[in-house]
């Protein structure tokens, strides 16, 4: 099987970064394609959340570019990446507990809700309209990830399953042009992992743009059309599901040590 | 299928709840002239009035956008100082005045809050201090200017077409009209996209970055609106006592602001009343205990953020919250 290439969405040119004077990334470069999967695999401190830091505008790269719809990244803040449509979840869940599950929703859409504070204030019917259609499009979003009927309770009392779920509706409901999810099933068991396969599968039929970070083999060849390996810092292997797992390299570095405790 | 007009009722009040509520507190508060005769007790209930309007502000600073500023007594002397000497001296009449100084609060806030903001908790807390430290040393000591230790005198109450809120019936009226528009815009914000991301940055600042709220933009907005507020209330302080000295605007009335604050609870629109109402009430029953005042401000202080972190009232009705969810979690047999 040969790699299925579309438009190019995203292109990482020889992104860097050091943490203390220790490279967490070393010249590490991908493309990702419209409408497709893209998982970015590697051990435990291989560079892979810091390189969605970096792609979200939390940590600043310290070389390389970030295109993305032939748009450099660098440099901008988080707000405005989130603008240009590209949304994330995070390895340990950043729900705010506090708020309702459908004001959790609802920040998903911060960049389409208006940023007028006298619009706020006086709460103007062409607010009061937006506020319907954006409250509507949240609780489809709640539905279509199982969570409809929870839109009013505090998103801190949900169980980790729901928790999750949750932050995948928060990503999803903008419609995201790229969807970055930092291990979507890390702590779910077999059902629900297999769940959000499903999902992820759905979503790719929809047409959206996924880059996945995941420990988890299974799924991340089940539902990959690319697949990037790092290992300290760097990325050792790139290519499909069958290429890589037929990579010495990668077979060293990760996928060994996985064979031999699976 | 039929629908009963009790259930269109029941509908219309679900839907415009917030509006109802607002509303029914006019209704109310209407009354309270009619049946409270005494101008003493009217008195208090203008001077809680006024703080109300400043400790609305202050609470979607704190309680909602989750900052600190131990610096609010600052905004609130600066605000009454601004429209005093702006009428004393003839220069304009209250109303103008009263915008004018707003405007002027705004700019300050804004070129305090956009170094300032940076900082975290205690530097925050700090900073904000330090302004307000700043700023009763200027009103004691510049007497050309402020008249020093025994302030400015003379000035003329507000006035609508002739008709001057000179006395306490009067004057409940227009405090508490600026404290249910104060509410109101409150409860607007926070039913807003610009709302959600003040209490998203409360709750954790990377994550709402992530999601598109400009973090910083939206801390020095929260911070020159609720400056705003606290000069609106201390212009209608001057007018109303037609006296100001620097006494009322010290660091440890800002702290006083910030326990209405707590006591009110973090966020809570209605608790603000509440918060406001029990401190300001609370000397006038506790005068014997006159020399522990402070000790007894930081024991609430201290006992609320120890058992309710969230403040009394939003504290407690987070704990209904959770027991309600629960009991549905429950009725539904755990088929979450």
């Amino acid at each position: 099987m040969t790699l299925r290439e579309g438009p190019l969405l995203l292109d990482l040119q020889r992104l860097s970064k050091n943490f203390g004077g220790v490279p967490a990334l070393a010249e590490v470069s991908f493309p990702i394609f419209r409408g497709t999967v893209t998982a970015l695999i590697g051990p435990n401190g291989a560079g892979k959340t810091t390189l969605i830091n970096c792609l979200t505008g939390v940590v600043q790269p310290e070389g390389g570019r970030i295109l993305f719809q032939g748009r450099e990244l660098t440099g901008l803040p988080p707000h405005e990446i989130a603008a240009l449509g590209i949304a994330r979840t995070f390895q340990n869940l950043r729900l705010f507990p506090r708020l309702s599950v459908l004001d959790n929703v609802l920040l998903g859409l911060t960049s389409q809700a208006g940023s007028s504070l006298g619009e706020a204030l006086l709460r103007t019917p062409r607010l009061r309209h937006r506020e319907r259609r954006l409250k509507l499009a949240a609780l489809e979003a709640l539905d279509a990830f199982g969570l409809g009927g929870k839109a009013d309770w505090p998103a801190g009392i949900l169980p980790y399953g729901d928790k999750k779920r949750l932050e995948m509706a928060r990503v999803f409901v903008s419609q995201p042009a790229l969807a970055l999810l930092d291990e979507p099933v890390a702590g779910l068991n077999s059902q629900e992992t297999a769940e959000v396969a499903g999902l992820i599968r759905q979503l790719r039929r929809q047409g959206r743009t996924l880059l996945v970070v995941e420990h988890d083999m299974e799924l991340v060849m089940g539902v990959s059309d690319l697949v990037v390996v790092l290992d300290g810092g760097r990325r050792i292997a790139m290519g499909t599901p069958e290429e890589v797992q037929r990579d010495p390299r990668v077979l060293e570095a990760y996928l060994g040590r996985m064979s031999v405790t699976a | 299928m039929r629908v009963s007009r009790g259930q269109r009722l029941w509908w219309f009040i679900r839907r415009h709840h917030t509006g109802l509520t607002v509303w029914l507190a006019a209704a109310l508060l209407a009354l309270v002239p009619l049946v409270v005769r005494n101008p003493y007790q009217l008195g208090l209930l203008n001077l809680i009035g006024i703080y109300a309007v400043a400790v609305l502000g202050l609470n979607l600073f704190i309680g909602y956008a989750g900052q600190i500023s131990l610096g609010h007594a600052g905004f609130f002397g600066l605000g009454a100082y601004g429209s005093a000497l702006l009428t004393v001296h003839g220069w304009l009449p209250p109303w103008p005045a009263l915008l004018v100084t707003a405007a002027l609060m705004a700019g300050a806030a804004l070129l305090l809050g956009i170094p300032t903001l940076r900082l975290h908790g205690h530097y925050l807390a700090m900073a904000t201090l330090g302004f307000n430290y700043i700023v009763h040393l200027i009103l004691v000591q510049w007497d050309q200017v402020t008249g020093g230790p025994s302030g400015i005198s003379g000035i003329p109450p507000l006035q609508v077409a002739g008709f001057a809120f000179d006395h306490e019936a009067r004057f409940f009226y227009l405090v508490w009209g600026v404290v249910l528009i104060g509410v109101t815009l409150c409860l607007n914000l926070m039913r807003s996209g610009v709302g959600r991301g003040l209490a998203a940055l409360a709750q954790d600042e990377v994550a709402a970055a992530t999601l598109g709220v400009n973090v910083r933009r939206e801390k020095v907005r929260v911070f020159v609106l609720s400056a705003v507020f606290a000069s609106v209330a201390g212009s209608l302080y001057a007018h109303y006592y037609s006296y100001v000295n620097p006494d009322g605007f010290g660091i440890f009335k800002s702290l006083d602001l910030v326990i209405m604050v707590v006591v009110g609870g973090l966020g809570s629109v209605w608790g603000t009343l509440l918060g406001v109402t029990f401190v300001t009430l609370l000397p006038y029953y506790l005068e014997f205990l006159e020399a522990f005042f402070d000790l007894i401000h930081g024991l609430i202080l201290v006992l609320i953020l120890m058992f309710l972190p969230q403040g009394l009232v939003t504290g407690l009705w987070d704990h209904l919250r959770l027991a309600w969810a629960k009991r549905r979690l429950a009725a539904k047999g755990g088929t979450s």
